[in-house]
């Protein structure tokens, strides 16, 4: 689960990492009243800042024409009329597609004026299974783009779990970064809390970009998150209900959501064939197979080791609420569930569904021979496959024949 | 020979007395394998069907019966309790099956695990199948949730992290007549107790194994580095499958190791490293036995 920036900035500033001041509004009203408790603390400019998962929004455009979803201020007036310009509204960016996100916050915080970018992230190390701590003085960018560039940016320390982040490790990182004489114990602090989110939050990810050295009072340098994204272990959630809490259901796909009531494992992507599979490994491998012979998926759902019949004719009406949908190919193999029972509930969910599509279904273990004969005499117009092979191809044909629209 | 279990080895049971232990326990049973011990603390001194001893701790459990492997069927929340309380007592092979671990807690337990005998398989895993002599492979050693019926006693190895992709590619063998030495579901979670390499190295030692399918997805990089041992040392033909070439990128397929972060663990990536090492591709889940007969045979 992935959480808003001002969620992950009251996470990491109560686990001892250094944010902006700030508060999070959700009328235009709100983030005046915020502002003029900033200007009033001694703020010389305050940002407006839109709340969604998605990446990329100082460079997007409202659908209203509005341009950019990270706005500075120097008055609570223009922070009104910011907020309400964003509030409400859809907001664009390279990574929310042309649908775009509706945004009903704004985070309205100090601006610093900033010295330095650099970039910190705690994630998992999947390679010797322990936390790792990522740092690159070139922060603000993209850190992908700059891994691949200019690998000796990107400076790493393995954390040891029976022990957790130490002083001396801290101080290795912000030597690494340059940070020196004030910063340095500054930086040993922030990286102490920034672990300690991750840690004790079952994060999958905390990310700073950019971790920023920032002007202070007295001519001094600070050391802030002036942004924060946290992704948390979804397998972790039952033990935190304040992050719990957090979930946003307008930032996920609403067929997503509709599929996580019934425990089913689905997501949807651009294609015209639907897929019903059991098992993780066989549902990315029927997507994987339908593209082979020329076909494009139109989801990953995969139904579990056990499903039952109120599952599968839940998973139907999913995938039929897709529209791109022209075909449905389902994948069962049936080690211990038993194809006659998986058949039942297909037919059963085909009548509920008035289901007019074509529909492919392969079968393989447990009673298939009952479980054929169960399609057979529905008197549906079942596709039957032998095997996943032949299953794909004939439901890409079937795909092809469906008149769009 | 086989790797991991052999038909003789003697099985406990860690959450008998669920529902989901409890299902799976009854089928090893009919299957043969050798379900020695029963743990549920608390429920000690019972009977599992009357005829499988319950104990309270695991020590006991092993002290009492010999067991020197074990099944985990307890919920994710006790599991990581569950996996530490076997390696205390000193078994070779703990099997997790449960699904849904936190990863931080398996972080824990594999740092608590170094330096220690025990082997981990798992977890969010279907377990081990060393195939039986009998009809339908009975008679032989299954632990976890496999179905045994499909498997076929011979020489081909196969490790997967996905549970009905293993069950796709020995159906495939045992349709064509060729069985298996041992199968085993390595899981899907981002963080597990042995990987793909740990059980190749294993097949390539083991005298009754002539080839091996490795089944692998898109995350992380342990594919790669099983492919990379492999050009190196393995003496024996290897096909492969790497399921999610068309998954897109920042999302978790299902597994939760099944994800591709940061532009890593690509299905091509895999795909490459896995041709580069002369393993053969199966270009599609149906053809991942054929691909290896064809290799074996030349």
């Amino acid at each position: 689960m992935n959480l808003h920036e001002f969620q992950a900035k009251q996470l990491l500033a109560q686990y001892g990492a250094a944010v902006p001041t700030g508060e999070v509004a959700s009328t235009p009203e709100g983030a005046k009243q915020a502002a003029e408790k900033l200007f009033a603390a001694g703020a010389r400019r305050v940002v407006v800042k839109a709340q969604t998962h998605a990446g990329g929004r100082g460079k997007g455009t409202f659908k209203s024409g509005f341009q950019g979803g990270v706005k500075l201020c120097e008055t609570p007036v223009q922070v009104h009329d910011t907020a309400r310009a964003m509030l409400g509204q859809v907001l664009v960016t390279k990574q929310t597609g042309p649908e775009g996100r509706r945004i009903s916050k704004v985070l309205v915080e100090t601006a610093s004026t900033i010295k330095r970018e650099l970039y910190l992230a705690v994630l998992l190390d999947r390679a010797v299974s322990r936390p790792l701590i990522m740092a690159s003085p070139a922060g603000g960018m993209d850190i992908e783009e700059v891994a691949a560039k200019t690998p000796e940016k990107i400076f790493k320390e393995v954390i040891d779990p029976a022990v957790g982040i130490m002083p001396f490790q801290g101080r290795k990182i912000a030597a690494a970064l340059g940070l020196r004489g004030d910063l340095m114990s500054q930086a040993v602090k922030l990286f102490h809390g920034v672990f300690k989110t991750w840690w004790e939050c079952d994060a999958s990810l905390v990310e700073i970009n950019p971790l920023a050295v920032v002007e202070a009072a007295g001519g001094k340098e600070a050391l802030v998150a002036v942004d924060g994204k946290i992704s948390i272990d979804d397998n972790g959630l039952y033990r935190h209900k304040n992050i719990q809490e957090m979930r946003d259901l307008g930032e996920e796909a609403p067929l997503e959501i509709e599929a996580s009531k019934f425990n089913l494992n689905y997501i949807k992507l651009d294609g015209n064939i639907a897929c019903l599979v059991n098992g993780a490994g066989l549902a990315m491998a029927t997507m994987d197979i339908i593209q082979h012979y020329g076909g494009s998926p139109a989801n990953f759902l995969d139904v579990g080791g056990g499903a039952s019949k109120e599952q599968v004719a839940a998973a139907f009406k999913i995938i039929l609420s897709d529209p791109n949908v022209h075909a449905i190919l389902v994948n069962i193999f049936g080690g211990i569930m038993q194809c006659d029972i998986i058949a039942a509930g297909i037919v059963e969910a085909v009548k509920e569904t008035h289901l007019k599509l074509p529909l492919v279904v392969r079968l393989e273990g447990n009673n298939v021979e009952l479980g054929k004969r169960i399609l057979r005499e529905s008197g549906l117009a079942v596709i039957s496959g032998d095997s996943m092979a032949d299953a794909a191809e004939k439901v890409v044909q079937a795909a092809g024949k469906t008149p769009k629209g | 020979m086989s790797i991991l279990v052999s038909p003789k080895t003697k099985v406990l049971i860690q959450g008998i007395t669920g529902s989901f232990g409890a299902r799976h326990t009854q089928l090893s049973l009919a299957y043969g394998t050798q379900v020695v011990a029963g743990v549920t603390p608390g429920k000690g001194g019972q009977f599992f069907e009357t005829k499988v001893p319950i104990f309270d701790t695991v020590l006991e459990a092993a002290k009492e019966t010999g067991a020197t492997a074990s099944a985990i069927f307890v919920p994710p929340p006790f599991a990581a309790d569950a996996i530490l309380e076997a390696v205390d007592a000193g078994l070779e092979l703990v099997v997790c099956i449960t699904e849904g671990i936190p990863v931080n807690d398996m972080v824990k337990v594999k740092r608590a695990m170094e330096g220690k005998k025990t082997r981990l398989i798992g977890p969010n895993c279907p377990g081990i199948v060393t195939p039986g002599e009998g009809k339908d492979s009975h008679g032989g050693c299954r632990i976890g949730i496999a179905p045994g019926y499909i498997h076929k006693r011979g020489n081909v190895g196969v490790v997967s992290r996905s549970g009905t992709l293993t069950y796709e590619a020995v159906w495939q063998l045992t349709s064509r007549g060729v069985g298996q030495s041992t199968c085993v579901g390595i899981g899907g979670d981002p963080v597990n107790g042995s990987s793909h390499l740990d059980m190749i190295k294993m097949f390539n030692d083991d005298p009754e194994t002539r080839g091996i399918i490795m089944i692998g997805e898109i995350g992380g990089s342990a594919e790669e580095e099983a492919a990379a041992w492999i050009k190196q040392h393995c003496k024996k033909p290897v096909a492969g499958f790497i399921a999610g070439a068309t998954a897109p990128p920042g999302r978790r397929m299902g597994h939760a190791g099944a994800i591709i972060s940061g532009g890593k663990g690509t299905a091509a990536a895999k795909i490459a490293a896995l041709r580069e090492a002369g393993i053969g591709v199966a270009a599609t889940p149906s053809v991942m036995a054929e691909t290896l007969l064809k290799m074996m045979r030349s």
